[in-house]
């Protein structure tokens, strides 16, 4: 642009209409006129001009700069940094307000977390009681096998005179002296455990037994220990039809025959309490 | 050329060193840009018209930039920037329609 072949001095007066050089526009006229009246005064022009260049392209060059910081500063977080107090404020009120709604949000969302981990934990608790009393259950049913401290007893009855009345004896003074699971002869001894038979052929749940027959009870060796012993107790009662019982206590014992489970067919559970 | 120039090395600079605008500046750089944007499309004008003067536009692109910016200075002074500076920014964009309009005729004639 700086070799602009157009002579200067109009081009100053008829710039104005065209309002893109506003405030400058009026100085134009006197400046250049007289400079470039003469129209092809080439030297001097050249000489004007080359001042006029440099000045153009450090123009625009500065406005090529400004406006990509711009451009890049207002794409970041920081056109904020800039911008005016009432902006600022209306920006203040809209982030508070949606902060406020996040919170509210965050509350329930919390109050939803509690409520889920503790129905959680509770179920889970639940669960673990029901387990335990479930395995404690099999324990006493006899459906689970079992270790613990207890006696092995051998009853022997050389005579094949013991009744079912003894061996009834026998179960029920374990079971008073806190016996808590046993197997007689290889049967596992439950709630609905009969004894049956006759003297010599005697059977426990329809499953005959021979003498001697070994005992597996868990429960404290030494109270049903001293059950038994008790004057006019089991061990009396047995000697007094010819047999004996050898007491044995174990620190370790395992009382591993099962019994099915039974299959309730009138009762079933009362799950309202 | 020179012009083009200007501007392509500008952008480049900027894209390069990428610096952070000094607060004081921020709310004025903006305007400043679009009234130097006034200036440069009203000297592309008067360049397609035939009549562009170098030194017209050098004191025209100084004085916008600078009209401008004290614009805004005062209403901002005057707590009434955020207007003000719309109103410059209004002002200026009609003018840059307003040649734009017309260095469109001169290149599509029309």
């Amino acid at each position: 642009m700086s070799t602009d072949p157009v002579p200067d001095g109009p081009p100053g007066v008829g710039e104005t209409p065209t309002g893109g050089e506003g405030p400058a526009t009026a100085t134009p006229p006197t400046e250049t006129g007289p400079a470039t009246a003469g129209g092809g005064a080439g030297s001097g022009r050249r000489r004007r001009d080359l001042p006029a260049a440099v000045l153009i392209g450090v123009l625009t060059l500065l406005l090529g700069f400004a406006f990509t910081v711009q451009v890049r500063n207002s794409d970041d977080e920081q056109v904020l940094a800039g911008a005016r107090e009432e902006d600022l404020v209306r920006i203040v009120d809209e982030v508070s307000s949606r902060g406020v709604r996040l919170r509210e949000l965050i509350a329930d969302q919390r109050s939803a977390l509690r409520q889920l981990t503790s129905s959680d934990s509770e179920t889970a608790s639940a669960l673990e009681e029901a387990r335990t009393r479930a395995a404690s259950l099999a324990v006493l049913n006899g459906t689970a096998p079992a270790r613990g401290p207890g006696l092995r007893l051998t009853v022997r009855d050389p005579d094949d005179e013991l009744r079912v009345t003894d061996l009834i004896d026998v179960i029920q003074e374990l079971r008073g002296a806190g016996a808590e699971t046993m197997q007689f002869d290889g049967v596992r001894v439950g709630l609905s455990t009969a004894v049956t038979g006759v003297p010599g052929a005697l059977m426990i749940d329809g499953r005959p037994i021979t003498a001697p027959y070994e005992v597996l009870v868990l429960g404290s060796p030494q109270d049903m220990e001293t059950a038994l012993n008790i004057p006019g107790g089991v061990v009396q009662a047995v000697g007094g039809r010819g047999g004996s019982v050898a007491i044995q206590q174990e620190p370790d014992l395992v009382v591993d025959a099962l019994r099915p489970l039974p299959d309730a067919q009138y009762a079933a559970p009362d799950t309202e309490d | 050329m020179i012009p083009i120039l200007g501007l392509v090395a500008g952008v480049l600079l900027g894209l390069l060193l990428d610096p952070t605008v000094p607060l004081w500046l921020q709310p004025y750089l903006p305007i400043a840009v679009v009234a130097a944007l006034d200036a440069v499309f009203g000297g592309l004008r008067a360049r397609l018209d035939g009549i562009f003067d170098a030194k017209v536009f050098v004191i025209s692109f100084v004085s916008n930039v600078v009209v401008a910016a004290l614009i805004v200075f005062l209403g901002d002074q005057l707590g009434v920037g955020a207007q003000l500076s719309t109103a410059v920014v209004v002002v200026l964009g009609i003018r840059i329609f307003g040649n734009a309009a017309a260095i469109r005729r001169h290149v599509f004639r029309a």
